[in-house]
């Protein structure tokens, strides 16, 4: 099989096990007990590197255009620029990859393992489907759980700001949080959480099918582990880029 | 004048008689007629290569078919297509009388409820204990929990684990680890069940007590079953032995010989995909085949 035929037979793939997890979201049996254990692990377990995360970015974004924009005398438009930033783009686009290191890894390892231990195919001889019971809670968490990160990792990022500004450059307080009130608008909010949901069903779909899709013993949980993660990095990079024109063109805005 | 065919169904016919009377049941002749696995033409290709090459064969009501073979030689492939885990490439696949072979996996799951699969290794799931891993079709099943704990309690008494109960995989054995498998597996009490080289990497008396469970499966609860090994012992102990229970309430095993002949057991060989045998295992034992010859005696 060649490389395009290979890829098309995966993107093929990768569809219907979408569809299906999508459709086990919906149909009953619900698995709500795996689908909470899920929004924990993914939620509560991914909080710190998402507070981290965000607050150091936020205040390196501010180290680095501070002294670019006192030069222009628009220090007062800090908050809006830092803020902006983390809104549109590097709030949902930093969580999401600190969640594909953290989550996707663990999903594919874990459903790897479980394939080549004939786990999943005991679960389907004793009559579960697998994409209901596994697939479909942690694609549903991860659409749960990835906008409320990428929201407290915004907030966490204009603390940050907030900090370096005021701790480091002595800038007034009110300043920095006015030009951050006055520069947000709600189509950028609506777009900091439309991003997050788009990556967070790729990013389940990608780290469930490479799982799922192990082959060769332990050096294949690996293999696809990686290959997971390499992929769903790159796939939120482009589906960002891909969003971020798509809502300049639905909002009207430069989200 | 009698087909092959038609000697093969009266010999079967006979076969689960056999087993019929052996357990005290009440059966429906009709229905013991319409074979538990039927394998027709079934070809199997991966690769390329062809895993299984016009595999035909019949497992009757309350009979244990011990399939040997080498390994990759399509013996796991085999019941796997049983499961409808894989599809064939060609043939037909009947559980029951019903045609499974194009089946989706919706309908292959109802299927399955019929079924039960003990997998070599044990495939116990790893993040639940032996009480949730035995229990767990009855949870998806929605059954209430004091009927989950006393059904979970009988079938680790039949594999006499019920003191693991409370226990993590992890901390089993592999011999216990395959046992949970079995109790697992029996939830529902499915009249069909398959054993995956269930007792390959075991020491001789947990081999031994697989076997038991395998005998007891067959003699006393009518199963029928597909029992794929490469193990000569464990040929050895399905086809010369069988479970009676005594005076005492015990479960015995005992020697088939002047009291009773063993016909509820048979075999078949493979090798490359295909059957080189079927039969009785006497017949087996003196099969001119060089390479049953080598296999059964190992040199």
């Amino acid at each position: 099989m060649n490389f395009i035929a290979r890829f098309l037979f995966e993107l093929q793939e990768m569809s219907l096990l979408a569809g299906r997890s999508a459709r086990g979201i919906f149909k009953k049996p619900h698995y709500v007990p795996e689908s909470i254990a899920q929004m924990d692990y993914i939620g509560v377990g991914s909080l710190t590197i998402i507070i981290l995360t965000g607050f150091f970015t936020g205040g390196v974004l501010t180290l680095q255009t501070y002294q670019t924009l006192e030069s222009y005398g628009a220090v007062d438009q800090l908050g809006y620029l830092v803020s902006i930033s983390l809104v549109r783009e590097l709030g949902p686009v930093l969580s999401a990859l600190m969640v594909t290191g953290r989550v996707v890894s663990a999903i594919s390892a874990e459903l790897g393992s479980m394939v080549v231990s004939e786990q999943i195919d005991a679960m389907r001889a004793l009559g579960t489907d697998p994409i209901r019971k596994l697939v479909a809670p942690r694609i549903l968490a991860l659409l749960v759980t990835l906008p409320l990160l990428t929201m407290i990792s915004d907030v966490m990022g204009i603390v940050g700001g907030w900090a370096v500004s005021t701790f480091l450059y002595g800038l007034p307080s009110q300043m920095f949080l006015n030009s951050v009130r006055d520069g947000i608008t709600t189509d950028d909010l609506i777009g900091g959480i439309i991003k997050p949901l788009f990556f967070a069903f790729l990013m389940g779909t990608i780290a469930c099918h490479k799982g799922l899709k192990t082959e060769g013993g332990t050096v294949g949980v690996g293999r696809s582990t990686t290959s997971a993660v390499v992929m769903a990095s790159i796939i939120v990079i482009i589906a960002d880029f891909i969003l971020a024109r798509a809502l300049q063109l639905i909002l009207g805005t430069q989200t | 004048m009698m087909t092959q065919d038609s000697i093969d169904r009266t010999i079967d016919n006979r076969v689960s008689d056999q087993a019929a009377e052996s357990t005290f049941k009440e059966v429906d002749d009709t229905d013991r007629a319409i074979p538990a696995i039927e394998f027709r033409n079934v070809t199997m290709i991966y690769d390329g290569r062809k895993v299984l090459n016009d595999l035909s064969f019949k497992v009757m009501k309350g009979e244990t078919k011990i399939i040997l073979g080498g390994s990759g030689c399509g013996k796991s492939t085999t019941i796997k297509l049983v499961l409808g885990l894989i599809k064939p490439d060609s043939g037909q696949i009947l559980v029951e009388g019903e045609d499974i072979t194009n089946y989706n996996e919706n309908n292959m799951m109802k299927v399955r409820k019929k079924l039960g699969m003990i997998f070599q290794e044990g495939a116990l799931f790893d993040s639940l204990s032996v009480y949730e891993n035995v229990a767990f079709k009855l949870h998806e099943q929605g059954v209430p929990e004091e009927d989950v704990e006393s059904e979970v309690r009988r079938m680790l008494r039949f594999v006499n684990l019920e003191d693991a109960i409370d226990k993590m995989p992890a901390e089993l054995s592999g011999g216990m680890r395959r046992r949970v498998g079995i109790a697992r597996a029996l939830v529902g009490d499915p009249k069909i069940v398959m054993f995956d080289e269930p007792t390959a990497g075991l020491d001789p008396p947990t081999a031994r007590t697989i076997c038991e469970l395998a005998m007891k499966l067959r003699d006393l609860e009518d199963v029928s079953s597909i029992f794929v090994t490469h193990e000569m012992n464990n040929l050895d102990y399905l086809t010369s032995e069988y479970a009676v229970v005594n005076e005492a309430g015990e479960v015995v095993f005992e020697k088939e010989g002047e009291k009773l002949c063993l016909i509820n057991s048979k075999v078949l060989m493979m090798r490359n995909g295909e059957i080189i045998f079927s039969g009785t295992d006497e017949t087996l034992r003196r099969a001119e085949d060089p390479y049953i010859h080598k296999f059964l005696r190992g040199h």
